[in-house]
C-alpha cells in the first residue's frame, strides 16, 4: 500500500528531477574531495557551498510554490519562516562553541557576555543538543504559521489584504530581531560558527556533507510537495486558488486546508532555513528583510509559478545569475532583477518551465485532438445542436 | 395547518425573516416552506431578494431575525457553509462556477460526497464505487465524451450543466439553483429544463429563474418575490394572473 501510495505521488517529472538531486549529491562531494585539486574536473570547496546555498533557496522557493502557486496564497513573508528556522540552527552552533569563543565562557554565547548577560535566557535551553535544535527548526516556523493562518484564514482574509499581513509579520520580526534584548544577537546576528555534530563547519568534508544533505533535503521537500498536489487533497487546494466559494458550498472547510499548507510550507522554509546557516556561516536580522521574502515571489515566477520543477529552477538560475552579475556591476542588482520580474510577467506569465510544458502539450495534442473528433462523429456527437443548428 | 406543523413536516422552513444591509431591507419577514421532494420555481424583479434568501439558507448570509430550519430540527441560522453543504444543501451560482483547470471528471471527484477533512482527501483513492458513481453522473448530464477536458474549454452552457453534476454528486437533499438558463440557447434551455425535472425526482429542488417561458416549462408550484417577501404562490397559472404579480414584475 505504500509502494502504490509512493508511486501515485510522483509523475515523470518530478522523479526525473528526484533522481538527479540524489545524483548530484553523490558527484558533487565526490568532484570536491575525490578528484585532485589539479585535475579540471576539481569543484573548489567555495563552489560547493555556492551550490549548496543556492539549493536551499530552491527550497524556500518550492515551500513559497505550494502555498502561492497551488493554492492561491501569495506570502510575501516567507523569508520569515526561512530566517526562523536559520535562527534555530544558528543557536545550536552557538551553544557548540563552548568555551572557544573570544571571552572564553563555557556556556554564555560572546554577544551575551559582551552584553553582560548572567546568564543563558530561557530560550536558549535545549539548543544544545542537535535533535532539539533540529525540531525546533521545524515546530518555530510551523507554529509561527500556524497562529498567523488560524486568525487570518478564519477571518477570511484574502489577497493583496493577506500579503500585506505577511510582509507585515516578516518586517515586525526583522524589527523585533535587530534589538539587543531580544537575546538573539541584535544586529550582528548569530555568527563565527565552529562545529556541527563535532566536524568542523569549515572543513571541506563538512561542506560537502551539508551540499549532500541540502539536496537530499530538497529532493524530500519535493516529494512532499508533489505528493500533497496530486493527491485529492492537492486538487481541492488548486480548487481554493480558482473558485473558493464553490470549494465552500461542495463542504470543503477551506481555512483548514489553507492552514495546512501554510503550515507545510512555513516548515519547509524553516528547513531550508537551517541548512543555509552553516554553509554561509552567519545569520542575522536582514534576513528577516520583506525585500527577501519578494525575491523568493520573483525566482517561483521565473521558473513557474504551480509547476514543482519551475521554482526550483528559477532559484538557481536568478541567484546563479545574481552571483555572476553582482560580481561585474554591483551597483546594479536590484535593476536587474526589477526589470526581469516585468519581462517575466509581460513576456513569460507562465514562467520558464510553465511556457516549456505547455508547448510540448500543445504539440501533443494536435495529435489526440484529431483522434477525439473523429471518435465523437463515429459516436454521433452527444453535443446539444445550438440554435441555428436547429432551425 | 399550524406553524409547528409546518415545519415538522417540511425540509425547509424559513419563517419571518429579515435581513438588512446599510438600512436597505433585503429581505422583509420573508416565510417560505419547501416540503420534501418538492420542485419550485422562484421568479420576481431584480432586487426582490432571491439571491439573498439563497445566501441565508447556504450560511453566507446571517438573518437579522427570523427562523430558518433544515429537516425541521437542524438550525441554518447557527452552521457555517461548509456545515450546511455537508448537511446536504446544494448550491448553484447564477455565473457557472467550475474548477476551470481540474478536468471534467475531477471536478466531479471533487464534489462527490466524501470525507471533505484534509487527511482524509490527502490518502483519498478512487474506489470502483466511486469511479462507477461519476460515470453515471457524466451519462445524466451527457459529458461522458468530454470527461478528460479542462473545464475551462467548456462552453457556457457545459460549464452549466457540469456544475449542476457536481450539485448532484453532493447527492444534496435539497438543491438551490439560481438563473440556470440565463445566456443559453433555446435548445440548452430545454435540455436543462430537462436535467432539473429528472433531478427533481429524487430530492427538492428550488430553481431562481427570470425566463418566465421556462418556469412555465418546468410546471411546477411558483413563488414570486417582491421586495423582500412572498407576493403569491401557486400554480403559475395562478401566480400570473395575480394582480399584484402583474404591477410589480410581469407588467413591466
Amino acid at each position: 500500500m505504500i509502494t502504490a501510495y509512493v508511486l501515485r505521488s510522483l509523475d515523470r517529472r518530478v522523479s526525473i528531477a528526484i533522481a538527479i538531486l540524489f545524483g548530484i549529491a553523490l558527484l558533487v562531494p565526490v568532484l570536491n574531495l575525490v578528484i585532485p585539486a589539479a585535475s579540471p574536473f576539481h569543484l573548489p570547496t567555495y563552489m560547493v557551498s555556492l551550490f549548496g546555498k543556492y539549493l536551499c533557496y530552491a527550497l524556500l522557493a518550492l515551500s513559497l510554490d505550494l502555498v502561492w502557486g497551488f493554492c492561491g496564497i501569495l506570502s510575501l513573508g516567507h523569508g520569515a519562516f526561512f530566517a526562523l528556522g536559520g535562527y534555530a540552527m544558528g543557536m545550536y552552533l552557538m551553544r557548540q562553541i563552548g568555551s572557544r569563543g573570544v571571552y572564553g565562557d563555557p556556556v554564555l554565547p560572546d554577544f551575551m557576555v559582551f552584553l553582560n548577560y548572567q546568564e543563558l535566557p530561557w530560550f536558549w535551553h535545549g539548543f544544545d543538543m542537535f535533535w532539539f535544535a533540529m525540531l525546533m527548526v521545524l515546530l518555530v516556523p510551523g507554529a509561527l504559521a500556524f497562529a498567523f493562518g488560524w486568525f487570518a484564514f478564519r477571518s477570511r482574509v484574502n489577497g493583496v489584504y493577506l500579503s500585506i499581513i505577511t510582509q507585515a509579520m516578516t518586517y515586525a520580526l526583522l524589527l523585533a530581531f535587530f534589538r539587543n534584548d531580544m537575546g538573539f544577537g541584535g544586529n550582528n546576528g548569530l555568527t563565527d560558527f565552529k562545529d556541527i555534530l563535532g566536524f568542523s563547519v569549515q572543513a571541506g568534508g563538512t561542506r560537502a556533507a551539508l551540499f549532500a544533505a541540502s539536496a537530499i533535503f530538497l529532493a524530500i521537500g519535493l516529494f512532499i510537495a508533489s505528493a500533497i498536489v496530486r493527491s485529492k487533497s492537492g486538487k481541492v487546494l488548486v480548487g481554493v486558488r480558482d473558485a473558493e466559494s464553490r470549494v465552500r458550498f461542495l463542504g470543503y472547510r477551506v481555512e483548514n486546508y489553507k492552514l495546512f499548507t501554510f503550515v507545510t510550507s512555513a516548515m519547509m522554509a524553516g528547513v531550508a532555513g537551517a541548512l543555509y546557516v552553516p554553509q554561509v556561516g552567519i545569520i542575522n536580522p536582514g534576513e528577516f528583510a520583506p525585500a527577501n521574502s519578494i525575491e523568493v515571489v520573483i525566482w517561483t515566477a521565473v521558473g513557474g509559478r504551480a509547476t514543482l520543477i519551475g521554482p526550483i529552477i528559477g532559484a538557481i538560475l536568478v541567484n546563479g545569475g545574481k552571483t555572476i552579475f553582482t560580481g561585474l556591476f554591483p551597483a546594479y542588482w536590484l535593476f536587474a532583477l526589477g526589470g526581469l520580474f516585468v519581462a517575466v510577467t509581460l513576456f513569460l506569465p507562465k514562467g520558464i518551465v510553465g511556457t516549456i510544458s505547455d508547448r510540448f502539450k500543445k504539440k501533443g495534442k494536435g495529435v489526440s485532438e484529431r483522434n477525439e473528433r473523429s471518435e465523437e462523429a463515429e459516436a454521433g456527437m452527444d453535443v446539444v445542436p445550438s440554435k441555428e443548428g436547429a432551425r | 395547518m399550524s406553524p409547528s406543523e409546518k415545519r415538522a413536516k417540511s425540509l425547509l422552513y424559513l419563517d419571518n425573516v429579515s435581513v438588512s444591509f446599510d438600512g436597505f431591507k433585503a429581505l422583509n419577514s420573508l416565510s417560505f416552506v419547501i416540503e420534501p421532494g418538492e420542485l419550485r420555481a422562484v421568479i420576481g424583479p431584480n432586487g426582490a431578494g432571491k439571491t439573498t434568501m439563497m445566501d441565508i439558507i447556504t450560511g453566507k448570509t446571517r438573518p437579522d431575525t427570523g427562523e430558518v430550519f433544515f429537516s425541521d430540527t437542524i438550525d441554518l441560522t447557527k452552521r457555517d457553509e461548509a456545515d450546511i453543504a455537508q448537511l446536504g444543501i446544494g448550491r448553484k451560482f447564477q455565473k457557472p462556477t467550475v474548477f476551470e483547470s481540474h478536468t471534467v471528471w475531477d471536478n466531479l471527484e471533487l464534489a462527490l460526497n466524501r470525507k471533505r477533512g484534509v487527511f482524509s482527501t490527502l490518502f483519498y483513492r478512487l474506489t470502483s464505487e466511486d469511479r462507477i458513481r461519476i460515470a453515471e453522473i457524466l451519462e445524466t448530464i451527457r459529458m461522458t465524451a468530454r470527461k478528460d477536458e479542462l473545464a475551462a474549454n467548456l462552453s457556457h452552457g457545459q460549464k452549466q450543466w457540469l456544475e449542476i453534476g457536481m450539485l448532484l454528486a453532493q447527492e444534496p437533499k435539497l438543491l438551490l439553483v439560481d438563473e440556470p438558463v440565463a445566456g443559453m440557447t433555446d435548445a440548452e434551455t430545454v435540455e436543462t429544463a430537462r436535467l432539473l425535472r429528472e433531478i427533481a425526482k429524487t430530492r427538492a429542488v428550488v430553481v431562481v429563474e427570470h425566463d418566465m417561458g421556462f418556469v412555465r416549462d418546468l410546471g411546477v408550484k411558483v413563488t414570486c418575490l417582491a421586495e423582500g417577501s412572498v407576493l403569491a404562490e401557486g400554480s403559475i397559472d395562478f401566480v400570473s394572473n395575480d394582480q399584484k404579480v402583474i404591477e410589480n414584475y410581469l407588467g413591466r
